[in-house]
């Protein structure tokens, strides 16, 4: 336990003061603009608007400024800005397979509907670095169709690939609500406490607000044998897509504009039991922007965590919904961390009391001991 | 639709003045700002007009459904930003715009007013709504374009080749 301290007023400004200036670094060097993080760190915007759970790119790429780089403090930023703006109500939810597609690969089939775009990524680069990149040049050419009147009318957006498997009964199917259906609003852990056992939506929405590191190695210790539910990357799929909203005082749904996620469908594994065939299950991951490492992570330990449902012995890290749900929030990991640095001069003085009389008592008794 | 309560899964059926209502109000809320702004000021007879509510910014939960069909899920919120405004030609212009610009917000609401009315509703859709949609069907035809470039077809090597 921390106690409240006073004073220190003057050196916790100056403290500010310093960081101020650090932030800005040597004035001889221009300064980053909101525009220039937001347009050039993409993946950074990205990861903090997907862990800070607000989808807003300019402040995100604020946050960034403002952490200096430091991702988990931006995360937490935007997670307290978050609690100032008032919520107008939830989405309908977004209908992936609507997306028209930045990227979409399979690895489990060559040849698929709509093909395989590798659109921007970092697979088959040789990780060399790249010392053009120093030379700060502009001459970037636009490759491709600068104006183009004649580029092909977009394509209808591709199938989701497990659907296809899906109608053969080989994979798990993920149901779909009828139309004019209503459902009961998804649980929602910003205003609910979370309690144990989780339910699946429940689960998602902390995943989906989950520290990237913590899933990809709770994702890797699967892959690794702790919890093993044998993955393929059924889907992955990144582009934008559309977000409704039913404003009260109109009663239909109006589109407010589209963000950008990343989808990441697994396809797992699963022997069959005594009342269920074998059949391939799934895990999903979903974020907003590309965060492709954090989707594939988050579908591998939702999966991870449908053990019971398969009725699988769950006693891996990766499987335990407690352990994972508990640890996985890098703010309120980082919160309890680095409380620590805070002033615990009393609560130390305290156990420094006991140490020194148990140390005495142990002299005392060694000292009748010896008579 | 109150917090908590029951969320409708599919759209109802819409009168037909709501869809046409739906689309324009989608592709406001869509545009890029600097585009709409630039149209907007070009937009001759504006109608004076009050502020009802906002412009003001807030949030809404975005939903996602588990391997995409099945059960919805809350994957995090984003900004928008809402306007009502009490048109002099009698009608209420509203807004939902993605993000924190409220002028976006402000404008959009005015037009949708404005589109609301028959004796302007044919120049907006002219004057905006029209250049909005080539914009944007020309962006993503350009994207598209770009990413088709990035199509690729890889061949599978043949294994066990020890037997021939």
């Amino acid at each position: 336990m921390y106690v409240a301290v006073k004073g220190g007023e003057a050196a916790i400004s100056a403290a500010h003061d310093l960081l101020a200036r650090d932030r800005r670094g040597d004035t001889s060097v221009a300064e980053l603009s909101v525009a220039q993080i937001r347009e050039q760190l993409k993946l950074a915007v990205d990861r903090v608007m997907t862990e800070g759970s607000l989808y807003d790119r300019d402040l995100a790429a604020l946050a960034i400024k403002q952490a200096r780089g430091d991702l988990i403090e931006a995360i937490f930023l935007v997670r307290a800005y978050r609690t100032t703006l008032p919520r107008f109500g939830p989405s309908l939810p977004v209908d992936t397979g609507q997306i028209q597609p930045d990227r979409r690969i399979s690895a489990i089939f060559k040849d698929i509907p709509g093909g395989q775009l590798l659109g921007p990524t970092f697979d088959y680069t040789h990780r060399l670095i790249d010392f053009t990149l120093a030379a700060e040049s502009e001459d970037q050419e636009e490759t491709v169709l600068a104006d183009s009147p004649d580029a092909p009318a977009a394509e209808d957006p591709p199938p989701h690939i497990l659907g296809i498997l899906s109608g053969e009964g080989l994979v798990e199917k993920s149901e779909v609500p009828a139309k004019g259906d209503t459902m009961e609003a998804a649980p929602d852990l910003t205003r609910d406490p979370l309690n144990f056992p989780a339910n699946r939506p429940l689960r998602l929405q902390n995943l989906a607000r989950g520290d990237e590191g913590f899933l990809l190695a709770m994702g890797y210790s699967t892959q690794r044998g702790y919890g093993r539910n044998h993955p393929f990357a059924g889907e992955i799929r990144l582009g934008k897509v559309a977000v409704s909203f039913v404003p009260e005082e109109l009663g239909f749904p109006v589109e407010i504009g589209e963000v950008e996620v990343t989808e990441c469908d697994m396809v797992n594994q699963f022997k069959g039991s005594a009342t269920q065939p074998p059949q391939f299950t799934r895990g999903y991951g979903l974020t907003f922007g590309h965060c492709e490492r954090k989707a594939m992570s988050m579908a591998l330990v939702d999966r991870a965590l449908r053990a019971e449902t398969y009725g699988e012995a769950s006693d891996a890290p990766a499987q335990d919904e407690e352990f994972v749900l508990s640890h996985s929030d890098n703010v309120q990991a980082t919160g309890f961390v680095e409380h620590l640095k805070l002033p615990h001069y009393v609560d130390f003085q305290s156990e420094l009391e006991m140490v020194r009389r148990m140390r005495l008592k142990a002299q005392e008794n060694t000292a009748e001991a010896a008579e | 639709m109150g917090e908590g309560g029951a969320i409708p899964v599919s759209q109802e059926a819409l009168s037909e003045a709501q869809a046409r209502r739906q689309a324009w109000m989608a592709s406001l809320a869509k545009a890029d700002f600097a585009l709409l702004d630039s149209l907007w000021q070009a937009v001759t007879d504006k109608p004076d007009y009050r502020r009802v509510r906002g412009p003001e910014t807030g949030t809404v939960m975005v939903q996602g459904r588990a391997g995409g069909a099945g059960e919805a899920f809350n994957l995090g919120e984003m900004t928008l930003c809402r306007c009502v405004v009490d048109c002099a030609n009698g009608h209420q212009g509203y807004s939902y715009v993605a993000g924190r610009n409220k002028r976006h917000a402000e404008v959009a609401a005015v037009l949708d007013a404005m589109l609301q009315d028959a004796a302007t509703h044919a120049m907006i859709e002219r004057q905006v709504i029209q250049p909005l949609s080539q914009a944007r069907s020309q962006a993503r035809r350009q994207r598209a374009a770009q990413v088709d470039q990035t199509r690729v077809d890889f061949f599978t090597m043949v294994r066990g080749e020890d037997n021939k």
